[in-house]
């Protein structure tokens, strides 16, 4: 029986903490009230990307998006939309400036300017189904290498499409397979690198959640180039759902004849291992993730020899980033000419982004190579939120950089990225306004790296170190100006003289924020203030006498006890005891309090 | 909280079938580690002993790596695990606000609170990016916190879950 209407629910990490369940369980118990259960096909897929908007939903045939559901609000959708064919406006997202309401999926700005390669699936199917996966030509591309290529034209195709590594680095992947190929070794392996050490960043876990066998397939058809029997997924423990439908779907696979001996009824094997990472950064790094899959402590070792010669265990090893594998099935299917017309001269195809920080519509996005920061943060991302002023958007995670204002034309590709003294990175873009101090958004990173430093080589352990203690010094409010030299100095020892690219990436927070952010360096040192009021040390909370009711709400909520009142009634701070917590700032209903 | 523990057959009988599981796996240690602190919620120091002297690893291996990286414990928990969001989406939404509204509400990084009911972690992106700033309790997510509103969080949940 042909169903009245599909809906897909977003099953995203975000809308299920947003509380996609209970409303899925309230239009069921709906649906069934209105005898209509069978009539309709619900289907939980991977995050839509629109995750500041969740719970959200499709329904199809029309393609309506709803969003923000609540489980009361199960009982218009049912009894209106599917009943009576009425859409629920005030579900719909509103469209600012046209001051309209779009129904439409595919009208709204956020996916119109997207294109979707490695998310062509996720937020379409069921990640539980890998029938809905072979459904959209899932495996068909497995099928055409296993039965019309040989792994030479595989990697030529690969290599002709200018594919480029999406872990960060940008090293042709193509290439890698063909030294891989060409690596001398009874055994080899792949490895899915799934360790998403960028803070801020969602974008592998959102493709293995909501399509965990397109990563699969990409790794057969790697397999099947190079000549590896092996595979290893080496996920980050902090993705216990990830984990959860990548073992079911390699079950499903193997269930299929889809992994394992004899894959399709040819004579290629494969099979895939799940290995576990435990919250070490340093493990993204390609010889430390290699390191920890042989269960050692992750630390990096100096290359050459590189994976595709020495790897696991020795042997040659290809190591692919999520995203990168799970392009590899779609330019098969649809050719290197086709991928490799999207994009720019060097940089080919599309990027998955995760939008954070102050933007209005936080997600995950997919966007063709070569489009500017701008489209990305306010044709896409909708611009920033409370009418705040723009002030940088950090690329590239704990080795990228913070981009002004005054770059945002920049398009997103490797080389330009790169020249701005960012680095693309794995795709976190981190959007940040005028309440956002760089010094101490350049110290945040700095301690992450730090913090994550394995301790290996002298430069990373103690450089950052001692960089650290400057940018302390400078927040603290007794930082020199000598001070910025010093920085500047080492930080060029430590990127140079690093090991691995944990050291050598880790200056570019403060590089960048020094080269377009001076000013506010100069403001902690010189003037002793934060000009975003971010420094604890440098700020201090006042009551404005004549502003202040005598509610008292300020001294009954400051946790320390450094609000007293005063003989007239108003409430004084004191600012020995006060620690600054903000805490009565934000809850003073009269504004009476100011922060300087 | 000064409660002497010991290892139990029972628990010794657990440890014996995740080496099972692993025997024969290249390079399982971390996976079995994973596995025992998913069963004990730490990994006691009797644990580690004994997983030594039946792989025929040396502790100070076994140590090594359980220290090298950051997800495995050495201690017990509280009863429930805040695990607090420092990612970067986080932070620049005001993460920092929170770790110091949760001290000053008597909770320290790494440490378990005075009457075992909570513990605290700081960890890095929990992909709630979205809801920044974001924190865990036990496997829950809460997004779109506040110093103010995550006072009244805890208290909820200390009522709820008695
Ligand atoms: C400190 C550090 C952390 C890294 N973290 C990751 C990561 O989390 N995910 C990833 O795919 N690559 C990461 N990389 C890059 C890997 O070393 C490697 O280049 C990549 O996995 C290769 O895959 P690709 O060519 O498909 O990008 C990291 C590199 C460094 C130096
Ligand atoms: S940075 Fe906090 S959830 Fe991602």
């Amino acid at each position: 029986m042909p169903k009245r209407a599909h809906i897909l629910i977003c099953a995203g990490a975000a809308c299920i903490s947003a509380g996609e369940e209970s409303f899925k369980s309230a239009l069921e118990k709906e649906l069934k009230n209105a005898n209509i259960f069978e009539e309709v096909k619900i289907i939980e897929t991977g995050c839509f990307g629109t995750c500041d908007l969740g719970p959200v939903m499709v329904i199809y045939p029309e393609g309506i998006f709803y969003i923000h559901l609540k489980p009361q609000d199960a009982k218009d959708i049912v009894q209106e939309h599917l009943l009576k064919g009425r859409i629920v406006e005030r579900l719909l997202v509103k469209e600012v400036e046209l001051k309209k309401p779009l129904p439409n999926i595919n009208e709204l700005p956020f996916f119109k300017n997207q294109v979707r390669i490695a998310l062509r699936n996720v937020g379409f199917i069921d990640p539980l189904n890998i029938e809905e996966y072979i459904a959209r030509d899932g495996y068909s591309a497995l099928g055409k290498v296993l039965t019309e290529m040989k792994p030479e034209e595989v990697i030529d195709e690969i290599k002709k499409s200018g594919l480029r590594g999406r872990g960060g680095a940008g090293f042709p992947t193509g290439l890698k397979w063909e030294l891989g190929r060409k690596a001398k070794g009874d055994e080899k392996y792949i490895i899915c690198n799934a360790d998403e050490g960028d803070p801020g960043a969602f974008m592998d876990r959102s493709i293995l959640e909501g399509d965990p066998h397109s990563v699969i397939e990409g790794m057969l058809i790697g397999a099947y180039a190079i000549g590896a029997k092996k595979g290893f997924i080496y996920i980050r423990a902090e993705y216990p759902l990830a984990i959860k439908r990548l073992t079911y779907a390699l079950e499903q696979a193997k269930s299929y004849g889809l992994l394992g001996e004899n894959i399709l009824g040819t004579d290629f094997s494969f099979d895939i291992e799940i290995r576990i990472g435990a919250g070490a950064f340093v493990c993204g790094e390609e010889t430390a993730l290699i390191a920890s899959v042989e269960g050692k402590r992750g630390m990096p070792r100096p290359r050459p020899p590189f994976p595709v010669n020495s790897g696991l265990w020795g042997k040659p090893t290809v190591i692919n980033n999520v995203e990168t594998w799970a392009n590899i099935p779609e330019i098969i299917l649809k050719g290197a000419n086709w991928f490799s017309s999207l994009g720019t001269e060097k940089s080919k195809g599309t990027k998955v982004f995760a939008l954070a920080g102050k933007i209005n519509m936080t997600g995950l996005i997919e966007v063709p190579m070569g489009i500017t920061l701008k489209e990305i943060v306010y044709d896409i991302g909708g611009g920033i939120p409370g009418g705040k002023k723009f002030k940088a958007v950090q690329i590239g995670g704990p080795a990228g950089g913070c981009i002004p204002a005054e770059y945002l034309d920049t398009p997103v590709d490797y080389e330009s990225i790169t020249s701005l003294g960012a680095i693309m990175g794995s795709g976190g873009l981190i959007v940040m306004d005028e309440d956002n101090c760089m010094v101490d958004v350049a110290k945040f990173f700095l301690s992450f790296t730090q913090d994550e430093s394995c301790g290996k080589c002298v430069p990373c352990r103690v450089g950052t170190k001692r960089m650290l203690e400057i940018l302390d010094k400078i927040t603290d409010g007794k930082g020199e100006m000598r001070d910025l030299e010093e920085l500047e100095e080492l930080a060029k020892v430590v990127r140079n003289t690093s090991l691995c690219g944990l050291g050598k990436g880790a200056p570019n927070p403060v590089l960048t924020t020094l080269r377009y952010f001076r000013d506010e360096y100069i403001a902690h040192i010189r003037d002793k203030k934060c000009p975003a009021k971010v420094c604890t040390k440098l700020i201090h909370y006042e009551v404005i006498r004549e502003e202040c009711k005598k509610c008292s709400i300020c001294f009954r909520n400051c946790p320390v006890g450094a609000i007293f009142k005063d003989y007239d009634g108003t409430y004084v701070i004191d600012q020995e005891k006060c620690t600054k917590c903000g805490i009565c700032f934000q809850v003073c209903p009269f504004k009476a309090i100011k922060k300087e | 909280m000064a409660v002497k523990l010991k290892i139990s057959e029972y628990a010794k009988n657990e440890i014996e079938k995740i080496l099972e599981k692993f025997s024969g796996v290249q390079g399982s240690l971390i996976m079995i580690l994973h596995a025992v602190q998913e069963k004990f919620g730490f990994l006691p120091k009797e644990v580690l002993e004994l997983i030594s002297e039946e792989l025929k690893v040396p502790l100070s291996e076994i140590y090594g790596i359980a220290t090298f990286y950051s997800y495995f414990r050495l201690e017990p928990q509280g009863k429930h695990v805040i695990r607090l969001c420092m990612g970067t989406a986080c932070y620049v939404k005001g993460a920092a606000d929170l770790l110091t509204a949760l001290e000053q509400m008597g909770l320290k990084e790494g440490k378990v609170s005075e009457d075992g009911y909570f513990s605290l972690d700081l960890v890095r992106c929990i992909g709630a990016c979205s809801m920044a700033p974001a924190l865990m309790i036990d496997e829950e997510v809460y997004g779109k916190l506040t110093p103010n509103n995550l006072k009244k969080l805890l208290e909820d949940f200390r009522k709820e879950n008695p």
